[in-house]
């Protein structure tokens, strides 16, 4: 399969007008609920619009097709971004958007497997996907799949040793069908990850693991999208890992110049002012 | 997450028209709406106090220091703070560590974290070796609504098979002010449950002269139909519903049993042994090896078999959603404790 027949990559809908519409669909559930992780839902929207609109290969109508690339949610409070990219690529219906973190919603505040459509992992217990992508991709080369293995990882899980053992195995199994992508938003429960559990340098430890290793804006989408193929690409005869810098609130600047903290506070009646000031924005 | 609901995945979903709407309870689970007088930060608080009296004492935290009113000790005494970063292996290896230096670490998390991913370190480099490491731990069982990553339904469980170990379910900001100075003084590992935030003060208010006393159980309410023996803030719980059925001309004792392990086993017989009383259990935590089947083999050992009933979660995966809805859907609201105990009767 050559790239360009990837499914995603045949529409004909701007990348930019796709991070737009995914950040307006989790702004949207935040006001459902009065709340949200919607600082890093906003700050991680360009790469999730270039992995399921440019990167990734699925069918919409078929989440679990067995030729699909799968991608893994590591970071369970990023649901709410997941739930606005599934919607957005037509594999969650638009109609449940109003059902976000509902009783008996199948878009719960933490992303489960067992709960929603293209949730291929139950995340939230931090520091699980990356473990979970080695054994996925070592499984696909067992099945002579030629799909790839996503996995998203936020920098706070950079701090759980399981992820430095899963960073070894892959590499150790030359696992050149598994591509990690890091959210780097300096941001955690507590603090700045850099004042905290620093990580840095960051790309020498994933090169000094074995991996291919590239470090982008990860609000630009040019940039995303062109890590995101060289990823693919690379005839590197091991696992890939993309750090991507990102902004918390990208995109809503009044909450972009807020104090920014793990959980971004947003009055109830902020939710409305923040899908107006995004309209402004609105792309082609 | 049950078999059944596992199956609905692909089935589409109403929306609830906005009146009838509730929030999912966020990570901050907060139990301060019961109608008591709450007290901020009470484990924050008492270990400023225990530190500013004692230097041997230290905060350590995997990334969860607001989470935990631990930050009340690192803003207090920034020298006595370490952050250790989303880190649990660590957290418990480095206040093992610290123990062995002459310390007495104080060592926050989320209780799942604590039980699951850092079990190991804590049996074999604390445990083991009866260090004084006290692990307290917010957001016990079902005290989010986030779902199982977050519900610490067996933490209980896990840790009762554990030598060593002393384990702790306080009611409330009482409990959790007099645990502090009692963990400080025992001289071996602890785990105890949190609750963080506006804390609600329960004891005090049903007995204005309660103390918490490492190992003891204590008699909160007096009652000849039944005897519901409670931890945590399920005792809460079984003193609202005991209110509710004295309207009811049912009479409900209650026994408070804060210490999970090393069991008050003397007091628990004694009083399960009295006037012939149904005798049920009340926990924040699964039925499977948690404060039930502790009482339960006690009373047996000691040749005691009254009418016995648990009250508890189930076996099972919890599901995620708003707090009160869950607390019903699995029996530990007020108006569930009241509905099962008259139906025992
Ligand atoms: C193993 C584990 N430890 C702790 C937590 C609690 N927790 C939830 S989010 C979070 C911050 C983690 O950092 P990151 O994902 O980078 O946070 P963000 O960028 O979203 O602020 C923590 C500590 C968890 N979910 N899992
Ligand atoms: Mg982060």
């Amino acid at each position: 399969m050559t790239v360009d027949d990837r499914a995603p990559a045949r529409s004909n809908v701007s990348l930019a007008r796709r991070a737009w519409n995914i950040r307006r669909k989790a702004l949207q559930m935040g006001e459902v609920q009065g709340q949200g992780y919607i600082g890093q839902a906003l700050g991680i929207a360009d790469v999730l619009a270039a992995s399921y609109f440019h990167a990734l290969d699925y069918r919409a109508d078929e989440p679990e097709w067995e030729g699909r690339d799968r991608f893994l949610l590591s970071i369970g409070h990023y649901a709410i971004a997941l739930y606005a990219v599934l919607m957005e690529a037509g594999i969650l219906p638009e109609e449940e958007l109003e059902t976000y973190g509902m009783d008996d919603s199948r878009m719960p505040m933490s992303g489960m497997a067992s709960y929603t459509p293209g949730m291929e992992i139950t995340g939230g217990s931090l520091g699980h996907g990356l473990g979970i992508a080695v054994g996925m991709a070592m499984g696909l080369k067992r099945k002579k799949n030629p799909a790839f293995i996503y996995n998203l990882m936020s920098d706070g899980e950079l701090g759980e040793g399981s992820t430095w053992e899963a960073a070894m195995s892959g590499a150790h199994h030359k696992l050149d069908n598994l591509i990690c992508l890091v959210d780097f938003n300096d941001q955690q429960a507590d603090g700045k990850s850099t004042e905290m559990l620093c990580s840095e340098p960051l790309g020498d430890k994933w090169s000094a693991f074995g991996w291919f290793t590239q470090r982008v804006d990860g609000n630009d989408l040019d940039a995303v999208v062109a890590a995101m193929d060289a990823a693919r690409n690379s005839d590197h005869n091991g696992p890939r890992v993309i750090i991507f810098d990102t902004t918390m609130c990208k995109g809503v600047p009044f909450l972009e110049q807020r104090e920014i903290t793990h959980f971004v506070r947003v009055d109830a009646d902020e939710w409305g002012k923040a899908l107006d000031v995004l309209e402004e924005g609105k792309p082609a | 997450m049950t078999m059944a609901s596992m199956a609905r995945k692909y089935e589409a979903r109403k929306v609830t028209p906005k009146e009838e709407r509730q929030a999912t309870s966020a990570m901050i689970a907060s139990l301060a709406a019961e109608g008591y007088d709450t007290v901020s930060a009470p484990f924050g608080q008492a270990l400023v106090q225990a530190a500013k009296a004692d230097e041997r004492i230290v905060g350590l935290t995997a990334d969860l220091g607001k989470y935990t009113d631990l930050h009340i000790l690192g803003n207090e005494m920034p020298d006595r703070f370490y952050q250790m970063g989303m880190a649990e292996q660590i957290l418990m290896s480095a206040a093992a560590g610290m123990a062995r230096e002459g310390f007495i670490p104080f060592a926050t998390t989320y209780a799942v974290f604590a039980s699951r991913r850092a079990y190991d370190f804590i049996a074999m480099a604390i445990a083991e070796e009866n260090l004084p490491v006290k692990i307290c731990c917010a957001l016990p069982g079902l005290t989010t609504g986030y779902g199982p990553s977050h519900q610490a339904t067996e933490d209980l469980a896990i840790f009762r098979g554990l030598p060593n170990m002393t384990i702790i379910d306080p009611c409330c900001a009482d409990d959790i002010m007099g645990m502090v100075p009692a963990m400080i003084a025992h001289n071996g590992p602890v785990y105890s449950r949190l609750l963080r935030g506006k804390v609600p003060s329960v004891l005090t208010r049903h007995k204005p002269d309660y103390k918490f006393e490492l190992g003891k159980a204590q008699m909160i309410r007096e009652g000849k139909d039944a005897l519901v023996i409670s931890t945590g803030f399920m005792t809460m719980r079984a003193l609202d519903a005991a209110e509710q059925l004295a309207k009811d001309n049912v009479d409900v004792a209650v026994l408070h049993c804060p210490t999970i392990k090393p069991l008050d086993v003397e007091t628990i017989v004694a009083e399960a042994s009295k006037g012939g009383r149904l005798v049920i259990t009340a926990e924040n935590h699964t039925k499977v090896g948690g404060l039930g089947e502790a009482v339960a083999g006690a009373l047996l050992t000691n040749g005691v078999a009254p009418k016995f009933r648990m009250i508890g979660l189930p076996d099972e995966f919890l599901e995620a959603g708003a707090l009160p809805t869950l607390h019903d859907m699995y029996g530990l609201s007020v108006s569930k404790v009241v509905e099962q105990i008259k139906g025992w009767l």
